[in-house]
């Protein structure tokens, strides 16, 4: 059995993100693996433990620019993934999610992967879109939001988290994407040895063209315009006085003026 | 114009507050088009028509145990029928998980958990946080039928009216292939932070998880609110993880949101700045928290939160 990844090269989060044109100004910005993702490759680490030598190998994959290898090295082949599959080039590159998904799902297809994990949402475009996506390409079954997760390598067992606090405990079939929320697992540091070491495994690298893909399959059919900053608040009011009238005055002020209570 | 698909989500039989926002801006949206609303399972969507669908498609089935792929063959199903050029959805768990498939199927493209829509030149434009709402983006679909979730609270709920919808049946494939082991009730019954009115938020300055449950929770109780936390207070164990408000927890859009000791970190106020009025509450008047609060009182919660409770319970 083979294992996948799906990894996004993100923002870190603490960064200032500033609008600039119809994208963010990206100078200053440190790119990481987004959160998810890395509860996504853990996941992976410690299923390839638990099942042994049944485990062929652990595949990070990722679209982007060549730069993302440094990231998929450091936070996938560091931590003990075998080898990083990155489709690059302008089609990938700008393509919207559907395209990302197609891209993703035929070099999974490809490899003969059965068992893919996902981060829940990635850190900058916030869309939820691209595993349910994968999922539907390859035709297969997926569960999202996952905290906890076992596999006998063909039956899997996850409990996901719904809205509202509910859990739900679920079986289904290999094959499966599953996408990881926060709770799974605490992701591994990488040690040094294995840093070194991941310098030395495998990446391949592919256009969409070689896994098959056409300009139509990637053209976007989704595009972000009009970007900006939040939208500013009204500037907000310090309330006056001791603890007692500043307390009266805001309760009458969430009733009066705001009308919320 | 636009023909509009609403998945009209239920609990149980009870329609979500959310079906009926969507129903009230599907109606603004529509121009000469047609609103339609699609109910899975066992909800009863005669009453919808009072609030703008002029059809409302019920695809019978057990949907009882959510599977995406189910979902999204019921959903391809109510959209080839209904020859929508646009779905709506809440950005509920359910939503979020079925309908890109939906849109993968169709070809087509996709705007998530939008704050906004709006009809332009004969389509329907999105517009939405990105970068955990440091960023909003229009969201633009060339492709047909558009599909959309839009976050709860976005638009307020219509009035019921004297229009009435016909009720179609659609059938298809309904067969699950997930199965339920066990299902974990909440273990609080508080309406869901991602839908809640009102949240009142507690941060590292509670101090301990006795003074979170002693400070916070009542007075989210006297406001009927539901509690949230920082990431700071959830690290330190004062409340659950199901309780973070932030990029790396809940995305929030309440009435009212009260921070509680809360600095305002980037991390939290990307999951809680699109709420209507935020009150904040710290002993630090230079926390970034009062650059985005609406009303600002520097003082200590210790004593702010005690006497807010019962000045609300006295009103009431």
């Amino acid at each position: 059995m083979k294992i996948g990844i799906c990894a996004k090269v993100t923002p870190d989060t603490d960064s200032r993100i500033k609008v600039q044109g119809d994208g963010i100004d990206t100078a200053g910005i440190k790119w990481v693996v987004s959160p998810y993702d890395l509860f996504a490759v853990e996941e992976a680490i410690q299923t390839k433990e638990a099942l042994g030598g049944t485990v062929e190998e652990i595949i990070g994959y990722s679209v982007g620019p060549q730069s993302v290898v440094t990231q998929l090295r450091q936070s996938c082949l560091a931590l003990g993934a075998d080898k990083a599959v990155v489709v690059h080039g302008d089609a990938a590159e700008n393509t919207d999610a559907l395209g990302v998904a197609r891209c993703l799902a035929k070099a999974i297809e490809r490899d003969g992967v059965d068992l893919v994990f996902c981060g829940k949402v990635a850190a900058d475009d916030d869309n939820t879109q691209v595993p349910s996506m994968v999922a539907e390409v390859l035709g297969w079954s997926l569960i999202s939001r996952i905290v906890s997760f076992e596999t006998d390598g063909e039956t899997v067992t996850a409990t996901r988290s719904l809205d509202g606090g509910i859990q739900e405990v679920v079986t289904g079939k290999l094959p499966m994407v599953l996408t990881a929320d926060r709770g799974l697992n605490t992701p591994r540091y990488a040690k040094l040895p294995a840093i070194m070491k991941a310098k030395r495994k495998p990446v391949d690298n592919l256009t969409a063209e070689d896994l098959g893909l056409s300009s139509d399959d990637l053209a976007p059919r989704v595009t972000a315009t009009s970007w900006s900053p939040p939208p500013a608040r009204p500037s907000g009011r310090i309330l006056e006085g001791d603890v007692d009238s500043q307390v009266r005055e805001l309760a009458r002020l969430l009733r009066e003026e705001a009308k919320v209570i | 114009m636009s023909n509009i698909l609403v998945w009209a989500e239920h609990d149980s039989g009870v329609f979500k507050k959310t079906a009926f926002e969507l129903l009230g801006k599907a109606a603004e949206l529509r121009g000469d088009g047609e609103v339609t609303a699609v109910v899975l399972g066992d909800a009863s969507g005669d009453s919808l028509g009072a609030y703008g669908a002029s059809r409302v498609f019920q695809v019978a089935g057990d949907f009882s145990l959510f599977s995406g792929k189910q979902t999204a063959d019921a959903l391809h199903a109510a959209i080839e029928a209904s020859g929508a050029t646009v779905v709506l959805a809440s950005s509920s768990y359910q939503a979020k998980d079925a309908m890109p498939r939906v849109a993968a199927r169709m070809n087509s493209g996709m705007g998530s958990e939008c704050t906004d829509l709006r009809a332009e030149g004969g389509q329907v434009v999105g517009r939405r946080p990105a970068y955990a709402g440091k960023v909003f983006t229009d969201v633009n679909i060339q492709s047909s039928p558009a599909f959309f979730t839009v976050r709860p609270n976005s638009f307020r709920q219509p009035a019921a009216g004297a229009g009435s919808a016909d009720v179609v049946s659609v059938s298809c494939d309904t067969r699950n292939e997930l199965t339920l082991v066990e299902r974990k009730a909440p273990q609080s019954q508080d309406v869901d932070l991602t839908e809640a009115e009102r949240i009142v938020s507690g941060g590292r300055s509670l101090k301990s998880r006795d003074a979170f449950d002693e400070v916070i929770r009542p007075l989210a109780a006297a406001l009927g609110a539901t509690v949230g936390a920082s990431r700071a207070a959830v690290d330190a164990d004062f409340a659950g993880h199901s309780e973070q408000v932030g990029q790396t927890g809940k995305v929030v859009n309440p009435s009212l949101y009260i921070a509680c000791g809360i600095s305002g970190a980037i991390q939290h106020l990307a999951g809680m700045r699109t709420s209507k009025v935020i009150v904040a509450i710290n002993k630090d008047p230079e926390a970034p928290i009062f650059e985005h609060s609406t009303y600002g009182l520097v003082a200590d919660l210790f004593e702010v939160c005690p006497k807010l409770t019962e000045e609300l319970k006295a009103m009431q």
